[in-house]
């Protein structure tokens, strides 16, 4: 059309996108349009941990039921939006306690190979080794046997181990216990097996 | 009773003449107080209606957007107290747009006008602001007793206008807001003559207040009964304000942080001891052990302990609930663990409300909190037990059953296994059992959360033995649609449904068409319900409004959250803005102002009347433009009727109609208005137009609607363009009238 030419109608087409994007055809327009978009959903840990969430749940739904396993579960684990529903106020509340609690105490986390499920415990409640042995002893239910400087863990299947500031895996009870909790980043319960290797060698 | 209408006349005058004239039904119906049973009462006949109508003294909104504040105060002339709720419950976890309404102004503008004699005012999740509050402070003389729960929008500022001029108030009551709290001097705003305080709940708010204005409040309020301080007050303060109001029968303490001499220990457990009359306890922020003994002289009487703010262990916990033999209601953090929780077994047979919160509820590598132990231990103790909160990380099919056994009389029932889609934890197999359980056992179900792995089985099991369920929240579960129709065709007192991240689709959705207008309300959020169904629901049911909160960049079909309610009113003209409209409004011509939501109110328009009342944007309405529209093709007829008018029809493109006023537009050729099929280009190239129609049709995408390229709207002369007006078919689905 004649037009086309003299009016530039390029200048003055109405569209809707974002100012500054060019787009060549129309079928293409919509692409770049929503592709935007999805990558910004995707962005948004939120709406990614709900679809992540739906999307697991409804194929989990359709598996056999028998076969569902805490296994399963996709290994990123982001928060669902107004998930556990707790009111705001509540919620804020809870972030500044739990904020201020690590502040002032020395929580690590401690997991025990095999458990599914971590635990957490403040450092600065104990006195001493062997109170810190006795409450892991009773939290995953298990004995440490004898310690000897030399030898490490004699006599259990499990290790108390726990990683340093420096990222190094100690036996517990290697050094003294101010130094301990000082470096203790976090604790683990090994298998005796995996274990060698660790702790004095003489 | 024979057609003669003279009989019929002297039938009902004789028996209008016994003896029971207006004034004295009236005086009889004052005393009924359910709304439900005055409800039932003003269907009896006209009369009653009336006298219900003049005697009714308060008045509860379930859904301020069911009504109108005129149809309100038109049909009740004398009113005193309302009660009003405002949005969706999911708004308190954020799944509901900022802006969304619930606005509490224009209720307060009718009620100046026809309750100014208002005295009680309680509103739930709705928007209120600085400006309302000082506009009810100033405007009713007699207010005596404003709550605001899970309100937003205010700040202490406005609070500041209610204590200087609410001279006759006896209730403030501010809970779990969306308050920006700047200061405690609201507090010191109360006069220095003024004693009428009853009940005093401030406990959410952070910011220090004046403690001796609260003190000198505290002493001259002699009928104070309910004091629930914040955070801020010590325990020294408190000692001091305890000691002025031995009379307490609810107290709120404020941080029980250890910081007292031995002397002054000595002082508060002395004002704790005077302390006769207290039936229910809460606050106890900071609480350490060394500190809890301190409550135990105030216990004896007891029925409601709240230590949902306070950590505690389970050793803490059982040494305070010893102390508390008439405990009825109790509600802990999950850090008293199945521990505590047995304590409440052995200690509390008298229970009857128990809620378990989590303390930490976002960390899920870490175990802590209950589990179905804590329960089980909890129902075997407590046998009264009826109304239940459970958050925990683990359960199984069998506990359940076993505690539903112990405990058949529950009337709430909300079990949060915070995983969401977790099986039992011991056979890996949904939780279907569990809830059929608490169905089948519990015949006066009313309140039912549910939660972890659930199948359709639980819904067939709900839909099947749940006629007493009122209310059922829903999140991660279901298999199918047919979960969804289970609910819907079964309960038959269902009043608020609320569904979130379910696989229920359309089907779903539509199969509820004769229920919603029973209903309050149902919410359905991060389902399958696209923007067609909920349409198509609009438009076979008038009188519920459709409203969809789209999320960002989610796919334009899709009906992200979904709100569903009956309404006498319609349509509200106060939804925030559509999002495409945002989006439209970067586009590259940034001058050109796009007109959000038009809606559509019944009645016939003229289309050229909605073009030429486009001077007032944001109040066009039309309704058979839109409902003679959708439908293809145009007829040549019409569009001549249009062009007749002025109407000009400029293109139909990409399902929608695009219409301009005549006289906008210079025709370049002097050729008559093609009539255009669906998918048409170009009409008439015309010029400059200055105000553009949009008019939707069912399958318009407006991402493409608007966009130019072959078939798009090429003309030179949107230079001019300066006004678009669209028939928001996205915020509101329309229905048909």
């Amino acid at each position: 059309m004649v037009y086309e030419r003299d009016l530039n109608l390029e200048a003055t087409e109405l569209r809707l996108g974002l100012p500054g994007t060019v787009t060549e055809q129309s079928s293409e327009k919509q692409k770049p349009n929503s592709n935007a978009t999805k990558s910004n959903k995707r962005s948004l840990p939120d709406m990614n941990g709900e679809s992540e969430v739906r999307r697991e749940n409804s194929s989990v739904s359709s598996n056999d039921k028998k076969s569902h396993s805490q296994e399963t579960a996709p290994p990123i684990k982001t928060q669902v939006v107004g998930w556990p529903p707790i009111r705001s106020y509540r919620k804020n509340s809870l972030q500044a306690k739990k904020l201020e609690a690590e502040a002032a105490g020395l929580f690590v986390k401690v997991s025990m190979d095999g458990a599914p499920y971590l635990r957490k415990i403040d450092l600065k409640v104990y006195k001493g080794y062997p109170e810190l042995l006795e409450v892991l002893e009773e939290m995953f239910k298990f004995k440490v046997g004898e310690y000897s400087e030399r030898e490490g863990y004699n006599g259990s299947e499990h290790v108390p181990t726990y990683e340093d500031k420096d990222g190094d895996w100690m036996l517990v009870g290697d050094v003294p216990w101010e130094m301990f909790i000082n470096s203790c980043k976090r604790l683990r319960i090994m298998k005796e097996s995996e274990a060698r290797g660790l702790g004095c060698a003489v | 009773m024979g057609p003669n209408p003279k009989m019929r006349k002297e039938f009902f005058d004789s028996t209008r003449s016994s003896p029971f004239p207006d004034e004295v039904l009236e005086r009889v119906l004052s005393l009924l107080k359910s709304h439900k049973d005055r409800s039932a009462v003003s269907l009896v006949c006209k009369d009653w209606y009336n006298a219900e109508s003049w005697s009714r003294a308060h008045v509860f909104i379930g859904n301020c957007y069911s009504v109108s504040p005129e149809i309100v105060a038109r049909r009740f002339p004398r009113v005193k107290s309302v009660t009003l709720k405002g949005k969706p419950r999911f708004s308190d976890f954020n799944l509901v747009p900022e802006n969304w309404g619930a606005d509490v102004h224009p209720w307060l503008v009718v009620f100046a006008a026809k309750y100014p004699f208002l005295e009680e005012l309680r509103l739930k999740r709705m928007a209120v602001s600085d400006e309302s509050l000082e506009f009810l402070a100033i405007n009713f003389p007699n207010f005596k007793v404003l709550s605001l729960l899970s309100c937003d929008g205010f700040s202490t500022d406005g609070l500041a206008a209610i204590a200087t001029h609410c001279k006759n108030l006896t209730q403030l009551d501010i809970q779990e807001n969306g308050i920006d709290d700047k200061s405690g001097s609201w507090l010191s705003c109360f006069p220095e003559n003024f004693t009428s305080l009853e009940v005093l709940n401030f406990a959410n708010l952070n910011t220090d207040v004046n403690f001796d204005a609260l003190e000198r409040l505290v002493s001259r309020c002699k009928s104070l009964k309910v004091l629930k301080a914040s955070k801020s007050i010590s325990l020294e303060h408190l000692q001091r304000l305890l000691v002025c109001a031995p009379q307490l029968i609810e107290l709120g303490t404020g941080s029980l942080m250890p910081e007292l001499t031995a002397c002054q220990y000595a002082q508060l457990e002395n004002a704790f001891s005077q302390l006769k009359n207290l039936s229910t306890l809460s606050g106890l922020w900071e609480a350490s052990a060394p500190y809890l003994p301190l409550l135990y002289p105030a216990c004896t009487n007891l029925t409601f302990l709240n230590l949902s703010y306070a950590f505690l262990q389970s050793h803490e916990l059982e040494s305070l609930l010893c102390q508390c033999p008439h405990l009825r209601r109790l509600w802990v953090l999950d850090t008293v663990g199945d521990k505590g929780l047995e304590a409440v077994g052995s200690n509390c047979p008298l229970l009857e409300e128990l809620r378990v919160f989590p303390a930490d509820p976002f960390d899920e590598e870490v175990v802590h909190g209950v589990t179905e132990a804590g329960f089980l231990a909890v129902s075997y103790g407590c046998r009264r037990l009826h109304y239940v909160l459970y958050f925990c990380r683990q359960m199984t099919n069998a506990a359940v059953a076993t505690i539903v056994q112990n405990c058949p009389d529950f009337t709430h029932f909300r079990l949060c296994i915070m995983n969401p889609g977790q099986p039992d934890y011991l056979t890996n197999e949904p939780m279907d059992e569990a809830f059929g359980a608490v169905v089948r056992t519990c015949t006066k179900l009313q309140r039912l959360s549910v939660s972890g792995l659930l199948t359709d089985l639980t819904f067939e099991y709900i839909g099947q033995y749940a006629k007493n369920l009122e209310t059922l929240s829903v999140a991660f579960a279901g298999s199918s649609d047919r979960g969804m129709q289970c609910m819907l065709e079964g309960c038959p007192k269902l009043r608020k449904l609320e569904i979130r991240d379910c696989p229920f689709g359309n089907a779903a959705l539509l199969s509820g068409l004769e229920k919603y207008e029973s209903m309050r309300s149902l919410w359905m959020s991060a389902c399958n319900v696209t923007m067609n169904g909920c349409r198509l629901l609009a438009r076979e049911m008038p009188r519920l409004n459709v409203e969809v909160m789209k999320d960002d960049g989610s796919d334009d079909s899709q009906a992200d959250k979904v709100y569903v309610y009956r309404s006498v009113v319609g349509p509200r003209r106060d939804a925030p803005p559509c999002k495409w409209m945002k989006q439209a409004a970067v586009m590259g011509h940034q001058r050109i102002k796009i007109h959000p939501t038009m809606n559509c109110h019944p009645g016939p328009m003229h289309p050229v009347k909605v073009l030429q009342k486009q001077e007032a944007p944001g109040h066009l309405t039309c309704s058979n433009l839109l409902s003679s529209i959708i439908r293809f093709p145009i007829s040549s007829s019409y569009v001549h009727e249009l062009a007749n008018n002025g109407v000009c029809l400029l293109t139909c493109l990409n399902d929608a109609y695009i219409l301009g006023m005549a006289k906008d537009l210079k025709r370049e050729s002097s050729g008559a208005i093609q009539t255009c099929e669906h998918g048409g280009g170009p009409v008439v190239p015309v010029l400059s137009p200055t105000r553009l129609l949009v008019v939707p049709t069912m399958k318009f995408k407006p991402e493409i609607g608007l966009r130019s390229g072959r078939t798009g709207l090429r003309w030179a002369g949107f230079s001019k363009l300066r006004n678009i007006f669209v028939v928001n078919a996205w915020e509101h689905c329309v229905s048909r009238t």
